[in-house]
């Protein structure tokens, strides 16, 4: 079988859009436990509508775990996040977020066009068939359309875990290492569907490293250490320099707090 | 212009519960592990209650009804145990809490695909328990139908929302069926009486026990409806 493996033009439902909404959220003195183990303490930071920002921090900083309070998909053990920008909330808000995580959050049972079918059936998309159908040309994967996703390589199934994560054109983007596995070309348009996005005004916060591309998308940058929030840039601050601090204080304020 | 997330018609409880539903089946259709394996298993199972017991036409229609659940109770454990486990694989599970729909449509889309198969198997074991155990089931197949999708929807929506919560749980394998059979006893013990009553003769439908089937399956899948995404809750 003939693979498409280079990914096309970002799809016109990402770069056609020039009006998304945004949507800001405020961490105000939040703690996350797992049982005894103490993730995040005290974080305290407000993201505006439109931003776009790197969250720093080693491995184990708690970044995942910020993502995935962020994203609604945990609660705070305490202090409280408010999402702004429409006051949304319980399903209105949901539909707003796109959350790719470390794991492709796909079927593998199932097709590359059944997984973004079914899902876009779970956000009420109009016209979903053609919507599939432009993302997976533009994530590559056209001539991959009808293979189960467990035949699909680690990059194949990044790409997919992407375009699942942004085809109801989210107004929040949360994307946890969204480059992990990915090849030049998928970097690229990883980078190009971005681009479009922070154009577009959607909000963006996402997990990255001192290797990770596309840094350049970002306007601000805040990093984890010792299960505190240990720095934010602001505004407009130099991701750069952030991340040369950010990596090299995490090493001595690693280990778990119990 | 694509439409903006917020203002598309988010799905009914009906709709996304018929998703879900759909992708249960067509998944189960393509890799046939639960299908393939409680089929096996109930079959088994019936076929070693008669070798071992080689009842009596007497005897059958005394312990059959007990017998006959309790393959089914097994069976439904063994099948309900991966709902939600296989969900961690990918952590498809977030998606599925992600998406704009009321989260009881993800207990009750997996809960009515184990009906489905749970049934299947059931009516794959009727035919052999009746000629095992020599047992007239024929005459009493509509009534017997009615008692057996009753206890199966108890089952089957019980054991969903068990393995929700046990699904990120150490041990998930065994600490589910220490949770699920307790739950599980009243719709065996009401199923084998109202089941019981059906290998009489005359037959007869109890109507007692028929409410009281009802009854475990409103309360539970209420409760399923309220209370799922509190379960699921991380």
């Amino acid at each position: 079988m003939s693979v498409s493996s280079t990914p096309a033009a970002t799809p016109a439902f990402a770069t056609a859009r020039n009006a998304c909404a945004g949507l800001g959220f405020s961490f105000e003195k939040v703690d996350k436990r797992f049982g005894s183990l103490l993730v995040l303490r005290a974080v305290s930071f407000s993201i505006a509508p439109g931003e776009a920002v790197a969250l720093l921090g080693a491995n184990g900083s708690g970044k995942t775990t910020l993502l995935r309070l962020a994203a609604s998909l945990a609660a705070p053990t305490r202090g409280q996040i408010q999402w702004t920008g429409g006051g949304a909330s319980g399903p209105e808000l949901r539909a707003r977020i796109g959350f790719a995580g470390h794991s492709t959050l796909l079927y593998d049972e199932l097709t590359a066009t059944e997984n973004l079918i079914f899902f876009s059936r779970l956000y009420g998309l109009p016209a979903a068939a053609s919507r599939v159908e432009e993302w997976l040309a533009g994530a590559g994967l056209a001539a991959r359309r009808n293979d189960l996703v467990r035949t699909f390589s680690r990059g194949m199934r990044q790409r997919l875990a992407i375009a699942r994560a942004l085809i109801h054109s989210p107004d929040l983007l949360l994307f946890d290492e969204p480059s992990a596995g990915l090849d030049a070309q998928g970097v690229n348009w990883l980078a190009r569907t971005l681009h479009s996005l922070r154009t577009a005004g959607c909000t963006v916060l996402m997990s990255a490293h001192a290797g990770s591309p596309n840094l350049e998308i970002f306007t601000r940058a805040i990093w984890l250490a010792g299960h505190v929030l240990a720095g934010d840039t602001g505004p407009g601050g130099g991701v750069a320099a952030a991340l040369r601090q950010a990596e090299n204080a995490a090493p001595g304020e690693r280990g778990a707090s119990r | 212009m694509s439409a903006p997330a917020q203002s598309l018609q988010h799905p009914s409880l009906i709709a996304a519960t018929a998703f879900i539903f759909a992708r249960e089946l067509r998944a189960e259709l393509r890799t046939r592990e639960l299908l393939n394996t409680t089929a096996v298993f109930v079959l088994m199972a019936v076929v070693m209650f008669s070798f071992s017991l080689n009842p009596t036409a007497e005897e059958s229609r005394r312990f059959g009804p007990g017998l006959l659940w309790l393959a089914f109770l097994f069976a439904g454990s063994l099948m309900l145990q991966p709902a939600f486990v296989r969900e961690m694989a990918n952590e498809t599970l977030d998606a599925l809490r992600l998406a704009p729909v009321n989260p009881a449509a993800i207990l009750f889309g997996k809960a009515a695909a184990n009906f489905v198969f749970l049934t299947a198997a059931e009516w794959l074991m009727l035919p052999v328990f009746a000629a095992l155990f020599n047992v007239p089931l024929l005459s009493v197949w509509g009534r017997l139908t009615l008692v057996l999708a009753l206890g199966t929807l108890g089952f089957c929506v019980t054991g969903a929302m068990f393995s929700a919560m046990t699904a990120q749980a150490r041990m998930r394998e065994l600490l589910l069926p220490l949770l699920l059979l307790p739950v599980q006893t009243p719709v065996l013990v009401v199923g084998v009486g109202a089941t019981a009553a059906l290998m009489t003769e005359p037959p007869e439908l109890l109507v007692t026990p028929v409410k009281i089937l009802v009854g475990f399956d409103v309360i539970f899948l209420a409760t399923a409806w309220l209370l799922f995404e509190y379960l699921v809750e991380e």
